[in-house]
């Protein structure tokens, strides 16, 4: 065949000699370096908000330093507050990688919880090893359910699902109240409604040798099996294709449908585990304490991972420690409760600033060094 | 207050001096120097990427040329921005339209002007209208939305629009590209009346050299943004205006045709769906394509073709109907068109049928990711897959940095030859292609022309949809035309005739 060209073809170097190392350096520091960056802004920007409120910023960062991470108990307060994130997280992360904004984790939360504290009472007797498995089986399928009607709604009727899943934790909250004030409501419970408590025998206890409950393991290793899913999987590498562009994963004959369900419930089923271990490892029942915002927080933590599964680990405990320094920051320097609010919406749209700045710097684009 | 329209005066001519665009380490454009002189009609001629864009871009004040000036009526003319080119009178009509749809022509010409009022005296601006229009050699229908007009309609409102603001120097970039045959006669027909008559000077970025021959006075030719030729159109043949183009290379002869059709692959039966807008329905009464056949479907864009394509991927469901490939119903699903060996090369292939942001490997192993052998995979591969694209990298000579950037870093020519790269490499008996060479560069068309062929004579059935009509005329083995939702031609290669094939994309039946 006579084809014709203007200059000799380069090989691509990729194949004569790999990629040198500096080039796969700057094309990975991308999704770290950017969010870091963005991270940082934020910080800084809530550091002017705390100025103009009179308070030091440095004595800020100082107690959340102490309360979050200084001493082995304060990371124990953390980490304990660790795993409804990392579940709340892949509730988002999960979905994002088809390209889709899930933001009602705490929905799927909530209804998990409830599932598992209602199905507790009627399980009160069996074994711990059989009903355990059962209690947590049927927060993640509620979860499941939960999260991927909004897929399906998306799939089969073009139904925004961010706004879907936004609408439907606010169902599951009113679902909730009305569940745990009405049917499932233990009337010993007289302040603060809730489902009966859970015997001893089905609560899930800490960590040896630590005061951190068994949700953080269970966190990381969904974490570690999610990563595995979606970069080691066919599964995973068709719904990166979707998410990067589904008109060309149709054309390829990919079950666009399958995936944008299946992703979601799984996600869905993640965030209901979150609710599971809230119940039984932190309350003891399932009542309105499940909806304590870790669905909100765990956007802002998928955001900042890059809806990368792993890195949500690190950054599920940085945001952990957090939370759980905002009571002595509140205490000590006399800042209201809504500080932490503002502190996270702040470094939020920083994050999503920072996603406009992907692809645009040379920095990043080894291909784009030569024509400097 | 003046009337709006500043009354027709002398065309003007424009001259760049040693015009000179840098980019980093990139020259895009190097000491062009352009005569245009009034009243004529200069064709700008070049490949992709030799830097006919920048070139006007710097004219029109987009970009702010690095060395270089430009001399409007023999006076060096400054052009910070657009709004300066303007007030020289410079003005440009792109390829796609930038009317308002919804607003009618006069509405349209109203808005556009710089020194429109707050509140508009529509009375007042009719009459001016009125006797704008009476002046001009051909006219459009006022009153009606734009987006009721044809294409070519729109085309011509879009040049009246730059006259009406006073332009007497237009750049028209690609202006027939969305064009029939006839439409474009009738639009280039006008803008040279109105050159020879002295009221205006073009300057036109074309690739069709048909046009350059029947219209145009002058050409000039562009390479790697070098100013490689000028010359009086009367002094040129085609093939001298192709030869200045590519420069020392030589433009491969088109593959030969080998072998006969052999029997039907797909076939289409009163297949209906709706098309985008769900008001009009896709009709294909009959449709098939044989083996070692090509069957080119040509039309005007948004008569259905997208429609189609996206009914044989499997992205539109069929209302009524069926589609058969190799005797059987088919789904377009992944199975299947494994099975079957039908492969797609949608149109703009970055956006239709690759993942921008993932990288070329990636891209490049999207139908093959899953397989193992003749068995489906649970795991990944990536060495598996790094050595596939590798071995399609080197040979479709896909320029990449990297076979881990990002699809999106390459250029149109390597996204073509690395999506070919994919669907042409193993069996192919069924292959549906939407405008393959849209936006490429000589070279990278016959490339890519030859690929189709090869895959015609080794017994591929290859339904091919574009809106250009020479592609269609080079490789078909048998034309279509659509129409209107509809297939409203078909005759043999042998027996089509340009002229026939033009009335039928305009609707006509004549």
């Amino acid at each position: 065949m006579a084809v014709v060209d203007h200059s000799p073809v380069p090989g691509p170097r990729g194949l004569a000699s790999p990629e040198g190392w500096l080039a796969a350096l700057a094309r990975r520091s991308e999704a770290v370096l950017i969010p870091l960056g963005a991270l940082i802004a934020g910080l800084a920007v809530f550091g002017l908000f705390l100025m103009s409120q009179g308070k030091s910023p440095a004595e800020f960062y100082g107690l959340v330093y102490k309360a979050g991470f200084g001493t082995a108990f304060s990371w124990q307060n953390t980490l304990s507050r660790t795993a409804p994130l990392l579940f709340a997280a892949l509730c988002v992360a999960l979905p994002a990688r088809l390209g889709l904004v899930v933001i009602g984790g705490e929905g799927a939360i909530v209804m998990g919880g409830v599932a598992c504290g209602a199905l507790a009472g009627a399980l009160s007797g069996w074994p711990p090893a059989l009903a355990l498995p059962l209690m947590a089986a049927a927060g993640a399928l509620v979860g499941g359910v939960w999260i991927g009607a909004v897929g399906w709604l998306r799939h089969v009727r073009g139904v925004n699902e961010t706004i879907a899943s936004l609408l439907m934790a606010y169902i599951a909250i009113a679902l909730m109240n009305h569940l745990v004030e009405g049917p499932f409501r233990d009337p010993a419970s007289l302040n603060k409604p809730s489902t009966a408590p859970l015997p001893e025998a089905l609560r899930v206890g800490n960590i040896p040798g630590w005061d951190v409950h068994w949700g953080l393991i269970f966190g990381m290793l969904a974490c570690l099996l999610a990563w595995i899913l979606i970069e080691r999987t066919t599964w995973g590498f068709a719904a990166r294709i979707a998410g990067g562009n589904a008109r060309a994963a149709q054309v390829q004959g990919l079950p666009v449908g399958r995936l944008i369900i299946g992703f979601t419930a799984l996600g869905g089923a993640l965030a209901g585990l979150a609710g599971v271990f809230e119940v039984t490892a932190v309350h003891g029942s399932a009542n309105a304490s499940l909806a304590a915002g870790y669905g909100y927080t765990g956007i802002l933590v998928a955001f900042l991972a890059r809806h990368n599964p792993l890195v949500i680990i690190p950054v599920a405990i940085l945001l952990a420690g957090f939370e759980a320094s905002s009571g002595l920051v509140q205490r000590r320097m006399d800042l209201p409760d809504a500080t932490t609010l503002v502190l996270q919406g702040i470094v939020f749209v920083a994050i999503l600033m920072s996603e406009t700045l992907y692809g645009r710097l040379r920095l990043f684009a080894p291909e784009r060094w030569r024509s400097t | 207050m003046s009337l709006p329209v500043k009354p027709l005066e002398q065309a003007i001519e424009v001259e760049t001096l040693h015009m000179t665009m840098r980019f980093g380490a990139f020259t895009a454009l190097d000491d062009v120097s352009i005569r245009i002189t009034p009243g004529s009609f200069h064709a700008l001629l070049g490949e992709n990427g030799a830097g006919k864009s920048t070139l006007v871009k710097c004219m029109m004040g987009f970009y702010r040329a690095t060395s270089g000036e430009m001399l409007v009526d023999r006076r060096e003319a400054l052009v910070p921005d657009p709004r300066a080119a303007h007030a020289l009178g410079l003005g440009m009509v792109y390829q796609h339209f930038t009317l308002v749809p919804s607003l009618t022509a006069a509405e349209n010409l109203v808005v556009s002007r710089d020194d429109a009022p707050r509140v508009i005296d529509w009375r007042r601006e009719r009459a001016a209208l009125a006797e704008f229009m009476a002046r001009m050699p051909f006219s459009v229908p006022l009153d009606q939305p734009v987006r009721a007009l044809s294409a070519g309609e729109k085309q011509k409102l879009e040049i009246l629009k730059q006259l009406y603001l006073g332009r007497r120097f237009l750049i028209l970039d690609e202006p027939t590209s969305v064009l029939t045959p006839d439409e474009a006669d009738e639009v280039l027909g006008h803008v040279k009346a109105l050159c020879e008559a002295g009221e205006i000077t073009v300057m036109m970025i074309t690739h069709k050299f048909r046009e350059v021959t029947a219209y145009a006075d002058a050409v000039s030719v562009l390479r790697w943004g070098k100013l490689v030729g000028s010359a009086l159109v009367s002094d040129l043949s085609h093939a001298d205006m192709a030869r200045i183009m590519m420069g020392e290379a030589e433009l491969p002869d088109p593959a030969p045709r080998t072998g006969m059709p052999g029997d039907a692959v797909l076939s289409l039966k009163g297949a209906r769906a709706s098309d985008r807008s769900g008001l009009k329905q896709i009709v294909i009464d009959a449709l098939e394509v044989r083996a070692g056949e090509v069957v080119g479907v040509a039309g005007i864009s948004g008569n259905g073709q997208m429609e189609l394509m996206e009914v044989l991927t499997g992205q539109r469901p069929l209302g009524a109907g069926s589609i058969e490939v190799k005797g059987a119903p088919y789904g377009a699903s992944r199975e299947e068109a494994r099975v079957k060996c039908v492969r797609y090369l949608p149109e703009e292939p970055l956006h239709n049928a690759c993942a921008p942001r993932m990288s070329v490997t990636e891209n490049i192993n999207f139908r093959s990711f899953d397989l193992n052998g003749s068995g489906r995979r649970f795991w990944l591969s990536g060495r598996e897959m790094r050595t596939r694209a590798a071995e399609l990298v080197a040979g479709f000579k896909v320029r990449a940095a990297s076979l881990d950037a990002p699809m999106a870093s390459l250029s149109g020519g390597n996204v073509q030859r690395a999506v070919l790269a994919r669907e042409l490499t193993g069996e192919v008996d069924l292959l549906v292609i939407s405008n393959p060479c849209f936006g490429l560069d000589f070279t990278a068309v016959a490339e890519i022309r030859a690929r189709i062929m090869a895959a015609r004579n080794g017994g591929a059935a290859v339904l091919l949809m574009s809106e250009d009509l020479d592609e269609i005329m080079e490789l078909a083995d048998r034309v279509l035309v659509m129409s209107e939702g509809r297939i409203a031609y078909e005759k043999p290669i042998a027996d089509a005739q340009i002229a026939e094939i033009g009335h039928h994309m305009g609707g006509y039946s004549a």
